[in-house]
């Protein structure tokens, strides 16, 4: 990854959020989001920069944006971002359980990655899925009515499906 | 083209994907063609039916059989056997407190015969991503009634008259705010959606916008009308990838009809909407906060006043409502303010959506009139606690409300009745706890929240509240004294008087209110250093029962720090300086030996 081409990268995304916005500027967060997406669960520090020439912004307040929101991560993450949610209605139906189950099949804590680079696990407030609980989302995709033993399972499943490609 | 013999329902509601419905939904479909059955059973996703406990849900009309808690092994048995050979599967029916067989319990019991579907009237009825099927039920005659029939004036007199208020926690009349910001000075103004939805236990703006998304551009549509605005925003957690995905399908979908963009329905009226999106910050779901947010900065609350509907986004006069508030206006402006006022009681007017979570045997949504009970939300319509055990209190508004106790289960749900007990409706999530759970815990389970979601702007939010999760903490390992009691009380209120926004005004509610219903538990800890549900775990220990045990050994085979020990057929013991009090063991004594005793 070299500074040319993230220069060139977050250019592109940075032109096209801000082709599609009704209001130019101030789609600073689209953007990260779209980095992020991009580089797939992270944001080069160097896009800061970038970003700063672009949007004339100080440095200084795009860190603050940065470090502001929990979703932006500048270190580089997992290939499956684990969220697992910590919220009320998933401890009182047995979120702890299952936390500790995660943190026992993968061997880290909050805010580490595997080994292998292939979880990063991090807590989350309320998915807004309280009618399954306990909750998880991986990248995207959200596991409801989890167990010691579904925990098990679906990581059991995307480490054999990435050991398998 | 063979005509359509079934219609079958899948609920693609948020949890019930999350429960297995899109393999549900390949083997179904799947079966189908195996059979030649695809073009006379027609396949619809809908979004969530409210029951998500059941999920996931599939239902078979004309007939309207339900099938709940389908999985990609048995949905293609429902396809071999129903739709195949007409005979129902009994196994995948609901089945009744006594076991007795419902085949549609959508007609029959109180947590769906209850309820009053205003806001969610289209849920798990429509497939959210076709325009034509939300126009067929009264979508988008709102619009047309207010741009032909009736105009801006009439639409405040009917929301007026309607007596709704804001449903995203503050409870402020919307037809205040939409005339505040009609008539406010300025040619550009906004219209925003607050679709952050961050309270804890609070689902139904997700349902909303992933169920019905094109209520809300039809809802936002019909603001920007009526208060002269020309750009919409809606700003949506990220962590809703699926309601993003249909709100933006639901926007292009209006565009192509020309009820979004130029020249709206032919009128010179042009309004366009653009989706925003947090970033995983709860303060953004605080108004000021979000205008900043969608301004591309942290999220942090302003000063007030200014209001929004004076000056908001980008300065400029904005109307800022609540993804449920919105969801309530087309059937109102179709129908009349009467009509929906008819509904609930004095000072707490129509429907509103509640969330039930936790302790409760039918998590879900329910959409009810306001002013129904505590009680019979809870146990007629949530079907009581599961597993046998005894309800203890029931949290409502999130980390801003407090608890409601047994004694006050009679208590109708209003916006004074709540703030009178201490809590608040807030966004309608409600977290029903049985006697396993420890309020002091919960207590410290919400400042834990505060502490992380404080924007840190203000000292006493920012210090105020980590004092009191310090506090919490020591009581919670059975190191807390009677002074710690009132240094809590002391500390809440100088919070909630000397903080900017609602966080920091409202965030020890949850210490202050389980302090004054369950003051014997806080004791508990601090006096006899004992944590009476067994929860708080420096304050619990797990043991074994020698007289019951029998040494099988498969508590120690489960123990992952091999706390446990013992020979084969010789009563086990645990070391208690070993055990995590992880209740792994408890779980597979089948000759309940284990328990937890405090202290
Ligand atoms: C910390 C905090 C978080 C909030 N979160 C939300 C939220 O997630 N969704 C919401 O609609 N309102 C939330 N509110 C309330 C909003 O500030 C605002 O009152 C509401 O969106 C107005 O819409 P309504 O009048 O339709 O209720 C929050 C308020 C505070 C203080
Ligand atoms: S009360 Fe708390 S969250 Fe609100 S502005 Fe102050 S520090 Fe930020
Ligand atoms: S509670 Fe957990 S750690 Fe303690 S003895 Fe039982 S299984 Fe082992
Ligand atoms: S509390 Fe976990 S999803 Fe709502
Ligand atoms: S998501 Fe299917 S019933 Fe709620």
């Amino acid at each position: 990854m070299s500074a040319d081409s993230i220069r060139e990268t977050v250019t592109k995304i940075y032109e096209d959020i801000n082709s599609q916005s009704l209001e130019k500027g101030d789609v600073l967060i689209n953007t990260l989001h779209a980095i992020q997406d991009h580089y797939g669960n992270f944001i080069p520090i160097e896009a800061a920069e970038v970003l700063k020439e672009l949007t004339g912004t100080p440095l200084s307040k795009i860190y603050e944006v940065l470090t502001f929101y929990t979703m932006f991560s500048t270190h580089r993450r997992g290939k499956y971002v684990i969220r697992i949610c910590k919220s009320l209605p998933c401890h009182v139906t047995g979120g702890q359980e299952v936390v500790d189950a995660l943190k026992n099949s993968l061997e880290i804590s909050f805010g580490e990655t595997t080994g292998d680079g292939l979880f990063t696990l991090e807590e989350t407030s309320c998915l807004g899925l309280c009618g399954v609980s306990p909750v998880m989302m991986i990248n995207d995709e959200a596991y409801g009515n989890l167990t010691k033993e579904r925990v098990s399972e679906i990581i059991d499943s995307i480490v054999s499906r990435e050991r398998g490609e | 083209m063979p005509a359509v013999e079934n219609t079958v329902l899948i609920c693609a509601g948020g949890a019930c994907i999350s429960a297995g419905e899109k393999s549900v939904k390949e083997v179904f479909e799947d079966t189908l063609k195996k059979y030649s059955l695809e073009t006379v059973v027609r396949v619809v996703e809908t979004g969530c039916m409210g029951a998500c406990d059941l999920g996931p849900i599939l239902v078979i009309y004309p007939e309207g059989v339900f099938y709940q808690k389908v999985n990609a092994e048995n949905a293609a048995q429902i396809v071999e056997e129903h739709i195949l050979k007409g005979r129902v599967v009994e196994r995948l029916l609901y089945k009744g407190d006594t076991g007795e067989l419902k085949t549609k319990p959508q007609e029959e019991l109180p947590f769906f015969t209850e309820q009053v579907k205003i806001a969610t009237r289209n849920l798990g009825v429509i497939d959210p991503l076709s325009i034509d099927e939300y126009i067929a039920r009264d979508g988008y005659f709102a619009l047309h009634k207010a741009l032909f029939e009736i105009g801006p004036e009439k639409v405040l007199e009917t929301l007026k008259k309607s007596e709704l208020k804001g449903r995203g926690g503050a409870g402020f009349p919307t037809w205040m705010k939409w005339d505040f910001t009609r008539k406010a000075q300025g040619d550009t103004k906004y219209i925003i959606c607050n679709a952050d939805e961050g309270d804890p236990g609070a689902f139904m703006d997700r349902a909303v916008l992933e169920g019905d998304p094109h209520t809300i551009v039809e809802a936002m549509t019909i603001a920007a009308y009526t208060v002269g605005a020309q750009k919409g925003f809606v700003y949506v957690r990220a962590e809703y990838p699926l309601a993003i995905e249909r709100l933006t399908f639901a926007m292009e979908k209006a565009r192509e009809y020309g009820l979004l963009g130029n020249n709206i329905l032919g009128t010179d009226f042009s309004f366009d909407l653009e989706i925003r999106i947090g970033a995983g910050a709860f303060v953004c779901g605080e108004e000021t906060a979000l205008i900043n947010s969608i301004e591309g900065k942290r999220g942090i609350p302003r000063v007030k006043p200014p209001f929004p509907a004076n000056k908001g986004l980008w300065g400029k006069p904005t109307l800022l409502n609540n993804v449920e508030t919105y969801a309530n206006i087309p059937p109102i402006i179709i129908n009349g303010g009467e009509w929906f006022s008819q509904y609930g009681v004095e000072g707490s007017k129509g429907t509103k959506v509640f969330a039930l979570a936790g302790n409760v045997k039918n998590t879900g949504l329910v959409e009810v009139p306001m002013g129904i009970t505590v009680r019979k939300l809870i146990y007629d319509i949530g079907g009581g606690i599961p597993g046998g055990k005894r309800l203890k209190s029931i949290q409502t508004g999130g980390p801003s409300g407090g608890c409601i106790p047994l004694e006050h289960l009679d208590t109708p749900i209003t916006y004074d009745n709540l703030k009178k007990l201490g809590t608040i409706v807030g966004s309608g999530g409600m977290v029903v706890m049985d006697e396993d759970s420890c309020m002091v815990d919960v207590a410290k389970y919400f400042l834990e929240f505060t502490v992380e979601e404080s924007c840190g702007q203000c000292t006493p939010c920012r210090d105020g509240t980590r004092r009191m999760l310090e506090i919490l903490e020591r009581i919670t390992e059975g190191e807390g004294t009677m002074e710690d009691l009132d240094l809590l009380k002391e500390l809440g209120e100088n919070i909630m008087a000397t903080s900017l926004c609602g966080l920091g005004q409202t965030a020890p509610q949850p210490v202050l209110s389980t302090m004054r219903y369950f003051w014997h538990e806080y004791e508990a800890h601090v006096l006899e250093k004992k944590c009476p549900a067994k929860r708080c775990k420096p304050l619990m220990r797990v043991v074994i029962d020698k007289d019951k045990c029998v040494g099988c050994t498969a508590c120690a085979r489960v123990c992952p720090v091999n706390a446990i020990s013992g020979a084969v057929r010789k009563p086990h013991e645990i070391d208690p300086e070993i055990c995590t009090r992880c209740g792994s063991c408890l779980a597979v004594c089948r000759f309940n030996a284990i328990s937890k005793v405090s202290p």
